[in-house]
């Protein structure tokens, strides 16, 4: 653990339904201006953990914090892109994209006159390439134009971190790698600090400037019945290069040989690492077992 | 005729004519036979003998009351009827908006608003007639009472099925609960809403002539029970097309408004 307290931390963090633990003792911190993607098998609570943080559900134990402050619920801090229902079908792209402005505005600034809501929401349109789409509604948008409007609706509320949710999952796959790009784009542009859940390897390892591995495929000092009410933990957490520029690094050979370990590591239920092996060598990576985890004092 | 069958546009509308073709034939043969055999026939009178009575009631002045009496029923249950039912869209949307949002609003109202779904209104009647007298104020309230509760429980039902997501959504963007209520919320519903009193006008016409019946001196209903007693259907069978024509130029309005300011309506998930 680094001894600079980092943007964002989650602490010794569980989250059980019913009595059943999804997240086990999760702890990680991620750092301003980072594009950390999690991944992990369908079910291991992924989403979850994307709702802890955005505030949208509470831990059943632990602590999130944003600058040094638990986060409550939702609010103007953190932006959010859903893989759908992001977008208010009733308004227009423009009217969804100023949608915040005539809220109430960001945090601080002075209140902003219609004229210069429209100017700044009409900017956003053509960063995120729409502007001659602004009077539609939703529903005539393909999906990756709502996609792109729903990200442009949270950046110009300028969120210290943006929160996405599995965004371009139901996009086909031309338009995925388009999407991957221009949210690139974007991040370099705006500095922004990104947390991207996907159950895609290659999207994780293209897009991230860290990959995170949720996993309920491991061991512990638990033992191994049906009585252990095991959840998922972070099962690796790796640095990645932060400078690609082009889909091509996806047919490399160091890019293909780290999917296949991710894949190995944290999607194949017979492949049980102990919590002490974990590859957990992120700078901001920390881990703080229970004695009954470890089977040490 | 099968389920692969796409009729074409002329076709389709012979189709829809068949039936009332058939029994607008069935009607003026055995209104003829009944004539021959009786022409002071009362049961089934003539197309003429309609068409006289509607002069009669919808186009000339009434002798007792100097006024046109068809119109005035109209106007007298048209009043009524728009105004049970305003009220009754109003509030369920109101109701139906916070029961929906709120968990704590709907602890505390939704049972009570289930419970008065469930009482017969008609049985309500006397208890209105006695409470609000005989003038417009109990029948106001009946047609109130007879549709409020079901429109408030579609709303409410409407508000549930929004993506959860949306709330999140509305909170990162800045909404206050007031706002998301009102801001994001309700122009939502506001399609359902029309969409609801478009099918409890039925039940609508249902109490508002129920209750002209028992006790008005207008109104639609008034006039057909009145009439009854002199087994005027020639007066009685036009009025029930004009109340059913009132009705479908009712539905038909709603259904422009709703295209008309709700396009991303039908595109999105509603009815058309």
């Amino acid at each position: 653990m680094s001894s600079q307290p980092s943007f964002l931390q989650i602490i010794d963090v569980y989250k059980a339904y019913n009595g059943k633990v999804i997240l086990d003792n999760i702890d990680f911190q991620v750092s301003r201006g980072e594009f950390c993607t999690v991944v992990g098998p369908s079910g291991c609570g992924k989403s979850t953990l994307l709702r802890l943080i955005v505030g949208a559900e509470i831990p059943t134990a632990g602590r999130v914090l944003l600058e040094q402050q638990s986060v409550g619920p939702p609010d103007i801090h953190r932006g959010i892109v859903f893989q759908k229902y992001s977008l208010f079908p009733h308004l227009t792209v423009l009217d969804n994209v100023s949608l915040g402005l005539r809220l109430g505005g960001r945090p601080g600034s002075k209140e902003m006159s219609g004229k210069e809501i429209q100017e700044e929401a009409t900017a956003m349109l053509e960063k995120i390439r729409l502007a001659e789409h602004g009077n539609k509604y939703p529903h005539e948008l393909s999906g990756g134009m709502q996609q792109r409007v729903a990200i442009g609706q949270s950046l110009i509320m300028k969120p210290k971190i943006l929160v996405m949710d599995e965004p371009f999952g139901a996009l086909d796959p031309d338009t995925r790698e388009d999407m991957q790009l221009f949210l690139m784009e974007l991040w370099e542009q705006e500095k922004m600090t990104v947390f991207f859940v996907t159950h895609d390897l290659a999207e994780a390892a293209f897009l991230g400037t860290r990959i995170i591995v949720l996993s309920q495929f491991y061991t512990d000092d638990r033992g191994n019945g049906g009585q252990v009410n095991r959840g998922a933990k972070i099962t690796a957490d790796y640095q990645l290069p932060d400078t690609v520029s082009s889909t091509a690094v996806k047919q490399s050979k160091e890019f293909t040989e780290l999917i296949d370990c991710i894949r190995r590591e944290g999607f194949d239920p017979d492949f049980l690492q102990h919590a002490h092996e974990f590859n957990l060598k992120h700078p901001d990576s920390f881990q703080t077992l229970t004695r009954e985890e470890s089977g040490r004092d | 005729m099968g389920i692969h069958a796409r009729p074409g546009k002329v076709f389709s509308i012979l189709l829809a004519v068949l039936p009332f073709a058939l029994l607008l034939i069935v009607y003026l043969g055995a209104s003829e036979i009944r004539h021959r055999d009786n022409p002071a026939d009362k049961l089934l009178p003539k197309i003429s003998q309609m068409t006289a009575a509607v002069k009669h009631m919808a186009f000339e002045k009434n002798r007792r009351t100097g006024s046109y009496l068809m119109l005035n029923d109209t106007l007298a249950s048209m009043k009524r009827l728009l105004i049970g039912t305003g009220l009754a869209a109003l509030t369920a949307l109101l109701l139906g908006l916070n029961i929906g949002l709120f968990p704590g609003v709907n602890a505390a109202l939704n049972p009570f608003v289930t419970f008065i779904s469930m009482i017969p209104p008609l049985s309500v009647l006397p208890i209105l007639f006695i409470s609000f007298g005989v003038d417009e104020a109990a029948k106001i309230v009946l047609i109130f009472l007879g549709i409020f509760p079901l429109i408030t429980r579609d709303i409410r039902l409407a508000v549930y099925k929004l993506p959860r997501e949306q709330l999140t959504k509305a909170a990162t963007l800045g909404a206050s609960q007031f706002q998301l209520a009102y801001r994001i919320i309700l122009p939502q519903i506001m399609p359902r809403l029309i969409e609801a009193v478009r099918l409890s006008l039925g039940s609508a016409w249902l109490f508002l002539i129920a209750a002209e019946a028992i006790a008005a001196s207008s109104g639609l209903g008034y006039r057909i029970f009145l009439v009854r007693r002199y087994l005027a259907m020639d007066v009685i069978l036009p009025y029930v097309l004009w109340i059913t024509f009132l009705g479908f130029v009712m539905d038909w309005l709603l259904r422009h408004i709703m295209r008309c300011f709700y396009p991303w309506y039908a595109a999105s998930g509603g009815t058309k």
